[in-house]
């Protein structure tokens, strides 16, 4: 499998962090990158804002998805605690941002139609978590540990086991959909969505660690990922103007 | 202080709607009898090269309120908050690469110093086989801004008909709408220009 970066593909932004848009070997990017190049834009007030906090009614039960599948039952699988940071690339956590999350049940299989492989389904898992960072950005989701899964890319093909994660942060620049993998899984060098990403560093980024201070004795393994979003440098938050005027809850429609 | 890298970008993948089309998060229409402004509809599809319809696309909107204020708290350097306007709304295309939104046509926001963008609606686009998403903008090719606006002018010109809606005058949407057609086409003959945002 040739697993090479195209490094005369169209990237956006940091070219060692994020994936060119066309990456052979993952085959659905040849019909989908696009063929011309980004356009640069200067940032306007269309960009240094986005979405906040108030786009959604989180709910506490939300972000635990051993129990949420509305069944009253709980998930089969092993008991895991994701819970991490958000901060913007000065190291500032970033609060009140909604994180979204969506994986596999245990023995790989997603809660979807298009999701035919024959693993086993849990009546008891649909795999949808979502949670606000709190103060100092943290978040935190009780989950089990999704299976890995078999898809069609090539020849024997399995992703490893990852959690996808949708993440907004203060802007349009710190929006981010991304996914977080697991240490020690002999499956991350032979799939081609983790290797898209350019350099050792920033795939190593995307594994989560195991953390035995998050482990809780009886109940569940604990495992710490933190998230960087760009955009922080760009945004006028240090504006005095600005300061005074909050973003407000208004009917969603 | 040195900076943290940040974190890569992934594919949503084909299975995103468990995560992101669920609850109040499937969100086409942003607007109701109570929002200020002109209602209007939009429609169109994603689409790649060869016609073929993206079946498994997400689309994100932002946009100002019909006053041009964001709910954003660096948004509202002009006009007013309105509390039946939250200026963002989520769906996902369907069999035949369709979507619509429907939303009110929104204010002009600020340039630079005095100087106003044309109304325009900023578009977030996901799917399986996009390892990072993809950003543009809509503007209407019947507003008399649209042909100066300054970041739209920084398209090629060539590739700025791909960013403009045009009025479906044969179509009206529920309550009298205003349609507008928008169709994204992520590569190829008529490849929509995307932004490096
Ligand atoms: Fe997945």
């Amino acid at each position: 499998m040739d697993i090479a970066t195209n490094f005369e593909a169209i990237v956006r932004g940091d070219k060692e962090i994020f994936p060119p848009y066309l990456y052979e070997a993952y085959q659905s990017t040849r019909l989908r990158a696009p063929r011309q190049p980004l356009v640069e834009i200067p940032l306007t007030i269309s960009e240094l804002t986005g979405p906040g906090p108030y786009i959604s009614r989180v709910a506490p039960e939300d972000a635990d998805l051993t129990r949420n599948s509305g069944t009253g039952g709980e998930a089969i699988g092993q008991r895991i605690i994701v819970t991490g940071r958000v901060l913007d690339e000065n190291g500032r956590p970033i609060p009140n941002t909604l994180l979204e999350v969506w994986q596999a049940n245990a023995s790989g299989r997603y809660f979807h139609e298009r999701d035919q492989w024959p693993g086993p389904l849990d009546p008891n898992f649909i795999g949808m978590g979502r949670c606000l960072t709190n103060e100092q950005g943290e978040y935190r989701f009780l989950t089990v540990r999704p299976g890995a899964y078999p898809w069609k890319n090539h020849t024997n093909a399995w992703r490893p086991a990852h959690i996808h994660f949708s993440v907004f942060g203060p802007n349009m620049l710190s929006r981010l959909v991304t996914q977080m993998y697991f240490t020690d899984d002999p499956l991350h060098n032979l799939d081609p969505i983790m290797s898209s990403v350019p350099a050792g560093k920033a795939r190593e980024h995307l594994i989560a660690a195991y953390d035995h201070n998050v482990t809780e004795e009886e109940w569940a393994l604990g495992y710490r990922w933190d998230i960087v979003l760009g955009g922080a440098g760009a945004t006028p938050f240090e504006n005095e103007a600005a300061k005074t005027k909050e973003a407000k809850e208004v009917k969603s429609r | 202080m040195s900076k943290l890298p940040l974190t890569s970008s992934s594919t949503v993948g084909p299975f995103f709607s468990i995560g992101l089309l669920t609850k109040d998060m499937m969100r086409p229409a942003l607007a109701g009898p109570e929002t200020e402004g002109e209602p209007i509809r939009i429609e169109g599809r994603v689409l790649v090269g060869a016609g073929e319809p993206v079946v498994d696309a997400l689309l994100e909107i932002w946009q100002a309120n019909a006053s041009g204020c964001y709910n954003h708290p660096a948004g509202q350097t002009t006009g007013t908050l309105d509390p039946n306007f939250s200026g963002f709304g989520r769906t996902g295309t369907a069999k035949d690469g369709s979507f619509w939104f429907e939303t009110i046509k929104p204010g002009p926001v600020p340039f630079e110093g005095e100087t106003l963008q044309a109304p325009h609606i900023n578009l977030t686009i996901f799917s399986r086989g996009l390892l990072n998403h993809l950003a543009t903008r809509l503007y209407f090719e019947d507003e008399a801004a649209t042909a100066s606006d300054p970041v739209l002018q920084k398209v090629p010109a060539e590739r700025r008909s791909t960013l403009l809606a045009r009025q479906d005058t044969g179509a009206t949407g529920s309550g009298g709408k205003t349609v507008y057609r928008f169709n994204i086409i992520m590569q190829g003959e008529g490849e929509t220009a995307f932004f490096n945002l």
